[in-house]
């Protein structure tokens, strides 16, 4: 593609810089040429975009890719490879890894295997303490110098108040970095499979209250207001969480939330036929939880729709329901997701949905060349999508894994193309590597 | 027992009752299931609850094959999946499953084609056993409906408790949970029963006291401060029978901790209907492989 794409006639959708409307978009040499209306394609390539959505690539803050230590679940290649059949151009993978994302080495080694045989770009999570044990801070300093911009001992909760006190006042001595917490109450959640309620209570499986994570929340926004750092508060799950970001970011304190497709579309009642693809971590939860997750979207409360992509294999999900691993993947879906879910019911509108998928995470990841503008001179990280298009999420995914919670939905929004600096990683709906 | 309606309770019930006779025959065997083949696949040993199934299978005349878990290819880490194809590649019929972990038995009937029978999964349910009491409850005072039960103990950690409750809720008894409110869901009310804290407070009301097992196993949780404590609030003493009124029942699913949840003289008083409630335990076992198995029609396997 030398010469380039033009794309013709797309609704071009750009939060960051405020457009909403009809225009062509010329790409050539991994940039954005022009934006306008009846552009000439010269030597490009032309994509017919009409009744098409043209936005910023979508980032991902909250994937795990797996590798290095898990590759059986996935890999580097096929996770990106998934990330980019949803629309994605960036992904922050998280730092459970083995070994743990928490020296530079790590970092290193994950970006280079992402621009050697990724479909995406991957900005590596690096971990707050050393090992994920929670005790003592890992070498933020050296993870800054090589590119981390967030922190995250994801899957994990910090286990006190002081080292999270420490990590927020270490971090301010680097620009932009956040420090992103799991939020969960160990003893309350010990054993837990499932929210604790009704549903828990017939199925006999132990479950965990909202206040374990609602506790943690209330923690960490204190610890938030004491230090002055920049806290993200990863896939919340409860209603009463969102209502205490509200009231912190009304007070002033630097938080930003996330929230994934599953826990705004399923609740508990949903694992009656104990299906382990709804098992995850935090649980789904009641139906006036869901209903607080997606206000919380609408109002800006929560910044972000982040998959917690957590790909496993298909023996460790085909087991007893207290034995499978919690997660569900959710790269390929989140954008489809998202339109059924959240835009069609007019909970929010297309606008405010590519800023939770791209331009709110991009700006938290410190992700410059992602998430909009869609602007002359910026780099071409961009998705077209047909917000009409029907289809159902079934196997075989693009994903190694198939633990996928949607498995069976009936969802409305396609990817058509997903392009990467310039050079489509999905082109006519079709993976290109 | 969540999934079957009063009237598959009241035909297994009385399917039952023409299979009670059998056991008190010389030779107590009918032909129903000859050439069938019944699996008991027990991930937890229940050496009680194994030989009823087993029992039950055999007075049918079906082939039963016991596959305990230890010694075998589980526990060089087959899966419950691939040990259930096994199984079934082998022609198995139907499938007795006891296992730890709640929702086994429905995961099971996705991976088998034969019946799948719930012999107690996790916190989950003991449907086989809520039949048998509820057949006892019949059996001796001639009615479920209308009759006020108690079931006092760990209900929060029983399976028994949340298998009766349903069944006896759905025939139209009147149920109390009655123990230490760290050992009852605070989500029970919504089961259509009601609680209580105060066994003093409910016994002179009560046709039937149904007593669970304290699982000393789960005291390292601390729901309770101890054994002795437990026994002084909850347990079933002998001044606590008086309070019971004249005709009334006392149940146990066995095994009994004497001097814990029940003092030894009160098991064995002549209202005390325990031994009956293993003796009908059997039939109860044989009616719904019956009904499984002896084109009896369908029920739903995970009762």
């Amino acid at each position: 593609m030398p010469e380039g794409v033009l794309f013709i006639g797309a609704r071009v959708v750009d939060p960051a810089s405020g457009q909403d409307g009809v225009a062509d978009v010329l790409v050539a040499d991994g940039r954005v040429v022009e934006v306008g209306t009846g552009l000439a394609p010269g030597g490009a390539e032309v994509a017919e975009c009409a009744g098409l959505v043209l936005a910023p690539g979508l980032v991902d803050l909250h994937t795990h890719l797996r590798q290095p230590g898990y590759e059986h679940k996935e890999t580097i290649e096929t996770g990106t490879r998934a990330a980019a059949a949803g629309g994605f151009t960036a992904v922050a993978s998280m730092a459970n890894t083995d070994p743990v994302t928490d020296h530079a080495a790590i970092v290193n080694e994950i970006r280079d295997l992402a621009r050697r045989v990724g479909s995406c770009e991957v900005f590596p999570v690096g971990a707050i303490t050393k090992g994920l044990e929670g005790e003592s801070l890992a070498e933020l300093g050296e993870l800054v110098d090589a590119g981390v911009r967030v922190f995250s001992d994801d899957g994990r909760c910090l286990p006190s108040a002081r080292i999270l006190r420490n990590a927020l006042r270490y971090a301010q001595a680097f620009d932009g970095v956040t420090i992103a917490e799991h939020c969960e109450d160990a003893s309350l959640a010990e054993g837990a499979q499932m929210h604790e309620g009704l549903h828990s209570s017939s199925l006999g499986l132990r479950g965990q209250p909202a206040e374990a994570e609602e506790i943690v929340v209330a923690r960490d926004l204190a610890i938030a207001r004491l230090t002055g750092g920049r806290l993200h508060l990863c896939h919340l799950s409860s209603a009463r969480s969102v209502e205490l970001v509200r009231r912190a970011k009304a007070e002033g304190i630097a938080v930003t939330a996330e929230v994934t497709p599953h826990h705004l579309t399923f609740t508990d009642e949903d694992l009656r036929t104990y299906d382990t693809n709804l098992k995850v971590n935090p649980p789904l939860r009641t139906h006036e939880d869901r209903v607080g997750l997606r206000t919380g979207v609408a109002d800006g409360t929560i910044d972000v729709i982040a998959t917690d992509h957590a790909p496993h294999a298909v023996e460790e999900k085909e087991a007893e329901f207290d034995r499978a691993p919690p997660g569900t993947i959710g790269l390929e879906t989140a954008l489809a997701v998202v339109l059924t879910e959240l835009v069609d019911p007019g909970t929010i509108d297309l606008p405010r949905a590519i800023e939770a998928l791209s331009t709110a995470p991009a700006r938290i990841l410190g992700a410059a060349g992602h998430g909009g503008p869609v602007a002359a001179g910026r780099p071409a990280n961009l998705v077209v999508f047909d917000p009409e298009a029907e289809w159902t999420a079934e196997p075989p995914y693009v994903s190694m894994s198939r633990n996928a919670a949607f498995a069976g939905r009936r969802l409305r929004g396609r990817v058509v193309h997903t392009i990467l600096a310039g050079r489509p990683t999905v082109w006519e709906g079709k993976p290109t590597r | 027992m969540h999934d079957v309606n009063a009237e598959d309770v009241v035909r297994i019930l009385d399917t039952a009752e023409s299979f009670r006779e059998v056991g008190s025959r010389v030779i107590k065997k009918v032909p129903a299931l000859r050439g069938r083949t019944v699996v008991n696949l027990f991930y937890e040993n229940s050496t009680r609850t194994r030989i009823s199934f087993e029992l039950a299978a055999k007075r049918l005349s079906a082939d039963v094959i016991n596959f305990s878990t230890s010694g075998s290819s589980v526990s060089k880490g087959e899966s419950l999946k691939d040990t259930a194809l096994t199984l079934q590649a082998m022609g198995a019929d139907a499938v007795v499953i006891r296992h730890s972990s709640s929702g086994s038995p429905l995961q099971l009937t996705r991976w088998v084609r034969g019946s799948v029978l719930n012999a107690g999964d996790g916190t989950h349910e003991h449907p086989t056993q809520a039949l048998l009491d509820l057949y006892t409850i019949r059996e001796k005072l001639g009615r479920i409906e209308g009759l006020r039960v108690a079931i006092v103990g760990d209900v929060l950690h029983s399976r028994v408790a949340r298998s009766l409750s349903l069944g006896l809720v759905k025939m139209g008894a009147e149920v109390t949970l009655v123990g230490p409110p760290t050992l009852i869901p605070p989500e029970a009310p919504a089961w259509g029963v009601q609680v209580s804290y105060d066994i003093d407070g409910v016994l002179p009301k009560l046709d039937v006291c149904y007593m669970l097992r304290v699982q000393r196993e789960r005291q390292r949780l601390e729901y309770f401060p101890s054994v002795r404590e437990y026994a002084r609030l909850f347990g079933l003493t002998r001044r606590r029978v008086g309070l019971l009124p004249e005709g009334s029942l006392i149940m146990h699913p066995g095994p009994m901790n004497r001097g814990v949840e029940i003092d030894s003289e009160v098991a064995d008083l002549p209202n005390a209907v325990i031994e009956e409630q293993v003796t009908n335990g059997i039939a109860v076992r044989m009616s719904l492989l019956y009904l499984l198995l002896g084109g009896g029609g369908e029920v739903a396997p995970d009762a």
